[in-house]
Parts: C-alpha cells; structure tokens; sequence
C-alpha cells in the first residue's frame, strides 16, 4: 500500500492582478477576469526559481513529520521551467534536504502532469518495496511571452508530496489516459511556449481529464458519489468547473481546491497545490478524485483516502495561508522579476 | 570556482557551521580551527537555527541585483551571522524576526552554473504582507 505521508507546498509571495497586465496591453480586464476567472497571479522574487521553490516545498513536507531525509529512496522534480536544459533539479532539492546519496533521482518533464506523474512512479515504487518513501515534486516558474494570452495566467509555486508505507491519505487507485496531442509546445532554446489557442479546449484538456477519471473509477469500480472533492488541474477557473458538471460533480465538491483564481496556473504544482488545500481541511474516511492535466498530451488520476492520521498532522500554515499573504507588483517590476527585459 | 562551491554546497544549501566543544562557540561560516582555543578546541559540525533576529543592516545600492539588504542576524542560539535578506529596502527594520530560506546566489552569466543557498526573508507573518 502506498500512503501520502506528509506534504509541504510553496507560493512566492508576488502577486500581479490582471487589470495591471490588460492595462498594458490596452485590454479589457473585466472580460479577462470574467473569461478566464483569474484576479491574480502569483510572481518569483529575483532569486527564486523552480529549484528554490522545490527545496521551499519539500522542506515544509519534512518540517511536519518525524521522518529522516536518509530513508528517502527516489526523489522526482516536475516541471517545464527547470533552470538547467541539462543538469537534473531533483539532486540540488536531494542536497538541500540532506537525503545523503543513496537515492534516485530524475526530473520529469509532461508540461502541466509532470508532478503527478512523479506521484505515480512513487507510488509504484513504495508499493512494491523497491523505496520506503519518495519525494514527488511539481514546480514551475512559468514563461509567458509579453502580451500572450498566457500571461494572464502563467504563475509560480510548487508543491511536494512524500509518499510512503503509512501516512495522513493513502492513494487507493491511479490511471493515466495519454494521447499525442500538440496543443502546447515550447521547442528547445525557444524562451517562451507556443498553444494552439482554442484547440486546448475540447481535445486536449477535456478529452484527457474526462477520460481520465471515467476511466480510472471504472477500472477500480468508484462512482461520482464516493468522493468528497475534486481537484483538477486549473489552467483558468472555468476548466475544471465545466470538467466537474460534465462528470456530475457539485461545485462545492471543487471550489475547495480551486486556487487559480487568487494564484494563476502553476502548470506541474497546479493540481497538487490544490489537492494540498483539500488536505488542508479534509476529514478522516473523506474520499478526494485528483486528475492533473499536462499538454501534449495526459491526464494521471488518483483516488485518495484519507486516514485517521490527518488528526494529529500539522496542517499550519495552510495553503490559504499562504496565498493571503502577498505584495503586489507593477508591470515593470514584474518584467524584471521574469527577467524578461535583460539588465 | 565551480570546485570551490561545490566544497561549500553543504554549508550554503543549509545553515551548517561549526561548533567548539571546549569554549561553547558556534562559527558560521564553518571553521576547522577554534580562534579562541587553537589546538585544545575541539571541533563538531551542527545545524544551526533557522530563525532569529535583525541586529543591523545595510541596503547596497548600485550593483546587479540591487537594491538589497545585507544584514547582521543573530540567530535563537545567539550566534551572529551576516547574510542577505531576501526583501525591500523598506520592509526591514531592526529586530525583525527573520528565518532562513533557500535562494539563487548568482549565476556564471547566461551558459554557466547557477549558484543556490541560504539567505533569510521576514518571518511569514511578521511583516510579509502586503501594506497597500
Ligand atoms: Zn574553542
């Protein structure tokens, strides 16, 4: 059995609201925030990037249990800003957390799913024995290109889930459903990602999370009515809304792990931030359907059930915390701060 | 430089220093030999705190990266470290509670290594929200 032992996540505290980026642009704001349901999105400082903000993570998820960093046998970083093109983020995280040498290490890389695909790659190796815990990491500082769509949108954060043989949740069940969809893409040496604009509505996001999840309760004989909650991954506020109601959620069963609308999309930590808000405040027995979302493209889904052991786990400061706590920043701040104007 | 680092990343990923077991004094940096008591002291490395106290500070002004704050911490076990505080010249005041978080250094330009350590921010929750 396989069981999310503890979690830490982490928000840079910059904060951009849409109405500074649409004023820029000469764009309506009301209509973007309307559109997307996004107020604001958070922004690294100057030196914090995907690396830093792993660490911030998966530090917070072993400040909360009484566990030594040696005993961690795997440790996968996913994301699609990882500072080097090639030099893995997963061994400065390992030496930041102290986890010694004897463990595996690899980034992944899935646009939006790769922190979920970490998750699944440790719960299979927790569950066969190979590793007593594995550190699975989603953190991003995402790239938008001035004036894009994008950059309403395209935020930072990171969020760290260790899974091991006992813990505050354990994952009953994970299905994946990938197909080789291009509607996102960002080629090599090329700063900013390219999307296919509509196109990532219906065959890629949808198709991908639907099935995803019918696919995986059907398999392992779930029903909309054994869960709790639902966390999707949230590019804007109204996917994950509408992927809800198509499979016969509430919205009350989603809004609690709903965080895009005060952050922006995190990509790779989005889905598990949110599940780390549902953590958050979830009782024991509470049953959670997590399904991330990663362009080109894939959907990993997970039945999470939480334990009588989430009572004595110190869930402070939650995630909520967290995402009150910030400052805002102007336009030009903000360039300086993503860097994208060079000094 | 890149060995050079690479020798300190245990001391700059965390906050590791030294500690003498003959005089009871902490070195952060790290050091090999005890100033007060040279070949009787007697040299252990420990963790030390992540949270303490500004005791002083400067803003630098003028270079890559700037303006920051370098300031003088004192740590809960009462050792002083100098260290940059990752916030705005005008957040930092003296006696601000601080903890240590994890940081880029510096860069070797656009092609070259990224350097990471410990720097400290304002306890969250102490000064870490926004006054608008
Ligand atoms: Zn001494």
């Amino acid at each position: 059995m396989s069981f999310i032992t503890s979690y830490g996540t982490y928000i840079p505290r910059f904060r951009i609201r849409v109405e500074e980026v649409a004023r820029i642009w000469g764009e309506n704001a009301n209509a973007i925030k309307e559109g997307l349901g996004i107020k604001e999105k958070s922004v690294p400082d100057f030196d914090e990037d995907t690396a830093t903000i792993a660490v911030e993570a998966a530090r917070e998820a072993f400040k909360r249990v009484k566990i030594n960093p040696k005993d961690v046998g795997a440790v996968f970083v996913g994301s699609e800003s990882h500072p080097y093109a090639v030099k893995p983020t997963a061994t400065i995280v390992g030496e930041a957390l102290g986890i010694g040498n004897e463990y595996f290490a690899a980034d992944l890389e899935f646009a939006c799913k790769a922190g979920t695909a970490g998750m699944q790659i440790c719960y299979a190796m927790v569950k066969s024995g190979m590793i007593k815990y594995g550190l699975a990491i989603g953190s991003d500082t995402a790239q938008s290109r001035p004036g894009d769509a994008l950059e309403y949108a395209a935020a930072a954060g990171g969020a760290a889930i260790l899974i091991g043989r006992e813990g505050i949740a354990e994952i009953k069940a994970t299905y994946s459903y990938t197909s080789d969809t291009p509607d996102f893409w960002r080629r090599d040496l090329q700063p900013y990602p390219n999307h296919g604009g509509r196109f990532t509505g219906e065959p890629a996001y949808f198709r991908h999370v639907i099935n995803a999840a019918k696919g995986l309760m059907e398999k392992y004989s779930y029903s909309v009515e054994d869960f709790d909650y639902v966390v999707f991954h949230q590019p804007n506020a109204k996917f994950p809304l509408k992927a809800a109601s198509l499979l016969g959620f509430s919205k009350e069963q989603v809004t609690p792990g709903l965080l895009v609308t005060e952050v922006g999309n995190t990509y790779s930590a989005s889905s598990l931030i949110g599940l780390c808000a549902v953590l958050d405040i979830a009782k024991p027995e509470e049953r959670i359907l997590l399904v991330s979302f990663g362009s080109g493209a894939g959907s990993d889904a997970f039945v999470i059930e939480v334990t009588e052991e989430i009572l004595d786990y110190p869930r402070n400061p939650s995630v909520r915390d967290k995402i009150s706590e910030k400052a805002y920043l102007d336009y030009s701040t903000y360039l300086k701060h993503r860097r994208k104007i060079k000094t | 430089m890149i060995p050079r680092f690479w020798r300190k990343i245990k001391y700059r990923y965390s906050l590791r220093g030294t500690h003498c077991k003959n005089c009871n004094s902490y070195f952060y940096p790290p050091r090999d030999l005890c100033p007060n008591c040279r070949r009787k002291g007697i040299i252990e490395e420990v963790n030390l705190p992540t949270c303490g106290r500004v005791l002083s500070y400067t803003v630098v002004w003028g270079e890559k990266g700037s303006p920051y704050v370098i300031a003088l911490i004192e740590l809960e076990n009462k050792v002083k470290i100098l260290s940059q505080l990752a916030c705005r010249p005008e957040e930092v005041y003296d006696g601000m509670e601080v903890e240590c978080t994890f940081r880029k250094y510096g860069e070797d330009g656009d092609a070259g290594i990224i350097y990471y350590g410990t720097k400290f921010i304002p306890k969250r929750g102490d000064g870490y929200v926004s006054k608008e």
